[in-house]
């Protein structure tokens, strides 16, 4: 399995670090209600298809990327830095 | 009192030689990682060069030569290896000192590239790993940095701590890569 880094180009699986779905990226405000909290935290879909995952390109460049990847079929559809990502994103 | 005594990384193990093959230690001088602060990447690499005269290094390059060498080393990381990094560079740039840090070790001979490709994932396919091009990666799982620094020369670099298994890894693929070339 390979992994397209932005920065380094097309790597090894090995090279990397699965953290998990990219809520990480959706932090609820402090104040938010119990539910909100309740999912960002514990609550995943695991769906059969894309799904967005925070990788870390741990013995790489040690960027934080946002990749997606389909469970199916385990093709790797698309990456970017998680940085842009969060600019773009507020 | 007690009399210390320097030693440096590979302090009795290296030089080490296998057929057509050698891996040496290579004294860099001091190392310092630079990390741009935010917004200030250019009037970095701009002081940077006129500070040391070698070019900031882009994503996957390095620059200079022995005795002054940039090294990109990560996502906003760039090593600087040979002359300590002039004090006034802070005012752009995080600098760290890791001299005592890194092993640094050059790897080369007739058959280097198959050495590599039995410790490393690296594509280091001729169109795809030139001279002056440098990565971070895995060399036999543990963390490194991989410069090309030659035709069939390359600089590996791992944690000091390691650099015992460094060379019992390299080592064995030497043995494995002279081994099948008959040597």
């Amino acid at each position: 399995m390979r992994i397209s880094c932005p920065i380094c180009g097309e790597r090894d699986r090995r090279e990397f670090y699965y953290q998990g779905a990219a809520v990480a990226l959706d932090r609820p405000a402090p104040d938010a209600a119990a539910q909100a909290w309740d999912d960002y935290l514990h609550n995943r879909d695991n769906p059969a298809g894309p799904v967005r995952e925070m990788w870390h390109h741990e013995a790489g460049c040690g960027a934080w990327l946002v990749v997606t990847r389909d469970t199916v079929t385990h093709e790797m559809l698309a990456s970017d830095l998680a940085s842009r990502v969060q600019e773009a994103g507020s | 009192m007690i009399e210390l005594t320097a030693k440096s990384p590979f302090d009795g193990m290296l030089p080490l030689t296998v057929g057509a093959l050698s891996l040496s230690e290579v004294d860099t001088g001091a190392m310092t990682a630079l990390s741009a602060r935010k917004g200030q990447g250019e009037a970095l690499a701009s002081a940077f060069k006129q500070a040391h005269g070698v070019a900031w290094p882009r994503a996957g390059r390095a620059t200079g030569r022995e005795g002054c060498r940039a090294l990109w080393f990560g996502h906003v990381h760039v090593l600087l290896m040979g002359p300590p990094a002039a004090p006034a560079l802070a005012e752009w740039a995080a600098l760290v000192d890791q001299s005592d840090a890194w092993a640094v070790a050059r790897l080369e001979g007739a058959g280097v590239r198959d050495v590599l490709a039995r410790l490393t994932p690296l594509d280091l396919r001729e169109g795809q790993f030139k001279r002056g091009r440098t990565a971070r990666s895995e060399v036999a799982h543990m963390p490194a940095s991989i410069t090309r620094i030659g035709a069939q020369s390359y600089q590996v670099m791992v944690f000091r701590a390691m650099a015992g298994t460094l060379v019992e890894e390299v080592q064995t693929a030497m043995q494995g890569v002279a081994a099948r070339a008959g040597g």
